[in-house]
């Protein structure tokens, strides 16, 4: 698979010894691995198109001792990739030939849990599920729930700025994290935040969040904790068209009503998923919703039966509203499968990432078939409907000769189509090495240019996840340089007050 | 050369900066000035109100998003929000009486450059997390975009962050998307009585704790809640909002009391009571300029909720103060002295967690205690390499947030 990554420095490849040896100096016993064997597991992350062997793998257990290897690769201009479990689909844990992979897997440990203060304190590496069974048993828990949340880390999840599908109502990872702690290249600890609400100074918190690995690594975080809600009901709703499903979105939050979540199936995707799962999915419809409603019993009931409403005059066939937490995770189960559902059918898929305001959603899926057919490869749609966030499964098979690059072609196709809409490349999955050369499709190189002196401010020399994000990088020196243009400026005409 | 520039669109901003990036010159960027007096005194060669660049551009009530033009007018965008029965969630709070200017004033840019919040900010977040996309121009006098018009948006690193909050001293604002909500049908807030301030802490986090989406925690010590005629009598008033579906509203009521009933007496305010409250602790009402604690300095300190009374135990006992968001919003008006309680006051912040703004004071003093929290080491040195690579000429409210900055 070819995808451009940075220029080998063959210096630090001929000095691979003596930095595997200085490494575990600071880490020692089984926290270096530099064996190709052992180091494979390490070779790719979600998005397997993409491989590569690290230079060596890393794997410390306390924050000094990231941040002395951290200091270290500043010092000895070696590139670092942090990791987490390794979930990410678009490619943001991707090792480098020449770099350091930095494995945060041992920072496992809950620091704290504060139910006064409805917080926790937790390592990086404590799995998103984690951090929610450890705080069920007071009724609370940790509101962002991506689809890998039994694997995926908190960690990643910062990196990512992860969400799920219960965005809209609660918001993604950046607004429920109070505080972090984290490593900068030059092996300085700061911190960012803490139990409190609003970070004092700059947001570097809000940047941190969603930076991909690019400006540091994070060696503990504080998420905010919720109550979880008395009641929560679902409404499984079939439509004869994604138009209506679509309309009755709109009808919904028109109406004030925030879901927990929105979900929108189309036809290829409720038939896979209703083989797989027998969740009793209606298959005589073009589009399914999933509605869920949760707060205060009696608050819940009157908003289903508002919904119900609201999908009937949209132009609903069917509509089963859950009685029983039982019923509403079976509604669930169809969706929550969808991905392997679809796996089922086809040899392999992409799976992609773009949204788009939803009002635009029946444009996007007509220009969607007439892909289909130019690429002559099937696509099933899981969309997040509540936030216009689309997930289309592009169908292909990596065996027959040609086909891979079809779907690569189609993806992109498809997320340029979202942006031309008024949409991002992604809502959730990140940019990482998948879409980071379509970043021209959204940005201009002055908007480029910005982000990237943003990260000048944290690794003025591009060790951190180089290759990520941004399809070129630029130095430092040459993004600082300023071109004023003479001063001569236009001040006769400006108003005055 | 004119000391006020008034510019009509984008490109006037971006002539602006690149004369004073060439002249060597320092700007003032203002929307309605209504937050001008907060912050460190500087000295500007030139100011730039950017009033002018006003407008809605976008307004889709059921996409929940709006765009306008930095210095449109914040009663302008809740005016016509309200008349589709949505509204900026997060509430954000009016300081120009405070600041002794009017009522009503301040631009959508000058909400966002401040991180501006309410009562709300509990539940909901604060203006940065309803920020969905920006487009302004840096101190180098190049136009940047980040974000976008949708709610799930993870393309590239979020600028629009750094930006709230960062008091015009990164970029200047020009055109800014807003993610926006529905307003609740209706309210209903419940007093209990009689509690000191570490009771009441007990009693916020039990709220919190309860499963019905409070949103809004204040406790008023007796001094404060006196002020408040909705308030009975001159007893400590600690006060829970509960917003939803006239439908179940009581239910939720009711499910309230039974959270707090071990922690004293209560009684209901009705919607129109409870609107008039929280409007009141929204904008820090009992420390206007123009009130009895007018002439006291004032102080807005964020910390661990459970941590606020500890950090009012260790300040003067002369100081007036309340808390707001479950506790871990304190409003502290302290006697008037030579350093305003600064000395003190951070004390107590730096033991307990949190940051200490200095929201109000003469400016001699202004100029010799931070009144942003101060910050030292590894990350006032991030602090100014972030600058240096939005603004490297520090042409943008140079001074405003710290020294060098």
């Amino acid at each position: 698979m070819p995808v451009l990554m940075p220029a080998q420095d063959d210096v630090v490849l001929k000095r691979r010894q003596k930095i595997v040896r200085a490494l575990r100096n600071i880490v020692p016993g089984e926290g270096v691995i530099d064996t190709e064997r052992e180091m494979r597991p390490y070779q790719s992350d979600g998005l397997t198109a993409y491989r590569q062997i690290p230079m060596v793998v890393v794997l410390p257990r306390t924050t000094d001792q990231v941040a002395r290897v951290l200091r270290y690769c500043h010092q000895n201009g070696i590139k670092v990739v942090a990791r987490g479990a390794g979930t990410s689909l678009s490619g943001g844990a991707l090792p480098l030939v020449d770099g350091v992979l930095l494995g945060m897997a041992k920072f496992n440990r809950i620091v704290e849990v504060d139910f006064a203060n409805r917080v926790a304190v937790v390592e990086p590496g404590v799995t998103n599920l984690a951090i929610t069974q450890a705080v069920e048993q007071q009724g609370f828990y940790y509101a962002p729930d991506p689809s890998s949340q039994i694997a995926c880390t908190i960690g990643g999840n910062v990196a990512e700025n992860s969400g799920g599908v219960h965005c809209l109502k609660y918001g993604m990872t950046t607004n429920n994290v109070l505080g972090c702690e984290i490593v900068l290249i030059t092996g300085e600890i700061i911190r960012l935040g803490g139990k409190h609400l609003d970070a004092a100074g700059y947001d570097l918190l809000g940047i941190v969040i969603g930076s991909e690995g690019l400006l540091g690594v994070v060696t503990e975080v504080t998420v905010r904790i919720l109550k979880k809600p008395e009641v929560a009901r679902a409404l499984l709703i079939g439509f004869p068209s994604s138009e209506e499903a679509g309309a009755c979105v709109g009808g919904v939050i028109g109406a004030g009503i925030i879901p927990a979540g929105i979900e929108m199936m189309d036809k290829l995707a409720i038939h896979s998923a209703e083989a797989f799962v027998h969740a009793g999915y209606p298959l005589d419809v073009e589009a399914i919703l999933i509605v869920e409603l949760d707060g205060p019993r009696s608050e819940v009931d009157h908003l289903v039966e508002r919904v119900a409403e609201i999908a009937k005059q949209s132009g609903a066939t069917s509509l089963r509203a859950s009685t029983s937490e039982q019923e509403r995770l079976l509604f669930w189960a169809g969706r929550k499968a969808a991905f392997p559902a679809v796996g089922r059918i086809s040899p392999d898929y992409f799976c992609m990432d773009g949204t788009i305001p939803r009002a635009m959603l029946p444009r996007v899926l007509l220009r969607m078939r007439e892909l289909s057919q130019t690429y002559g490869l099937r696509v099933a749609n899981v969309f997040h409907a509540g936030d216009g966030n689309l997930h289309p499964l592009i169908l292909y098979d990596a065996n027959q000769p040609g086909e891979l690059e079809r779907a690569e072609a189609f993806g992109a196709d498809i997320l340029k189509l979202c942006v031309e809409v008024g949409g991002v490349l992604t809502g959730e999955h990140g940019v990482g090495v998948e879409k980071r050369d379509l970043m021209p499709v959204m940005f201009s190189q002055a908007d480029l240019d910005q982000q990237q002196r943003l990260k000048c401010a944290f690794d003025d020399k591009g060790l951190l996840n180089p290759g990520k994000v941004f399809p070129t990088l630029s130095r430092c020196a040459e993004l600082g340089r300023m071109h004023v243009s003479g001063g001569q400026l236009p001040f006769a005409d400006i108003p005055r007050f | 050369m004119p000391d006020n520039y008034k510019p009509r669109d984008h490109k006037d901003i971006e002539a602006a900066v690149q004369w004073a990036i060439a002249g060597g010159k320092s700007l003032e960027i203002v929307g309605h000035g209504s937050k001008r007096m907060l912050g460190r005194p500087a000295q500007y060669d030139a100011t730039l109100d950017l009033s002018g660049i006003a407008g809605i551009i976008l307004y889709e009530p059921q996409e929940l998003v709006l765009s306008a033009k930095a210095g449109t007018p914040l009663a302008e965008i809740t005016t016509l929000l309200a008349s589709n029965g949505q509204e900026l969630a997060f509430e954000p709070m009016d300081y120009g009486p405070l600041l002794g200017g009017g009522q009503g004033l301040g631009t959508v840019g000058g909400m966002l450059a401040a991180n501006v919040s309410g009562p709300r900010r509990i539940r909901v977040g604060a203006a940065r997390d309803h920020f969905l996309g920006v487009v302004a121009v840096s101190g180098r006098g190049e136009t940047f975009k980040s974000g976008g018009r949708v709610v799930k948006n993870v393309t590239g690193f979020d600028l629009c962050k750094l930006l709230a909050g960062s008091w015009g001293t990164l970029g200047i604002l020009s055109e800014v998307t807003l993610k926006v909500l529905p307003q609740a049908k209706t309210e209903a807030t419940l007093v209990v009585f009689g509690m000191n301030d570490s009771t009441a802490a007990a009693a916020m986090a039990a709220a919190m704790a309860a499963p019905l989406g409070v949103s809004g925690a204040a406790h008023l010590p007796d001094y404060i809640a006196s002020r408040f005629d909705d308030l009975d009598g001159a007893e400590p008033s600690t006060v829970f909002r509960i917003e939803g579906l006239a439908a179940s509203l009581g239910d939720c009521v009711a499910s309230l009391k039974s959270a707090v009933r071990p922690f004293g007496a209560f009684a209901t305010l009705n919607e129109a009571a409870s609107q008039r409250l929280w409007r009141a602790i929204r904008d820090v009402q009992p420390f206007w300029a123009n009130g009895p604690c007018g002439d006291r300095p004032l102080w807005r300190i964020s910390t661990a909720p459970s941590m606020g009374y500890e950090i009012a135990a260790k300040i003067s006992p002369a100081s007036q103060l309340f808390y707001d968001w479950a506790g871990g919003l304190i409003w502290v008006a302290p006697p008037v002295t030579q350093d305003c309680g600064a000395g003190e006051i951070r004390h107590a912040v730096a033991t307990a967690g949190g940051h200490a703004t200095l929201v109000r004071a003469p400016a001699a003093v202004r100029a010799s205690f931070d009144p942003f929290h101060p910050e030292a080491g590894a990350l006032a040195a991030l602090t100014k390499r972030v600058k240096e690579n939005f603004d490297p000429k520090r042409v943008l409210n140079p001074g405003r947030m710290w020294a060098g900055v």
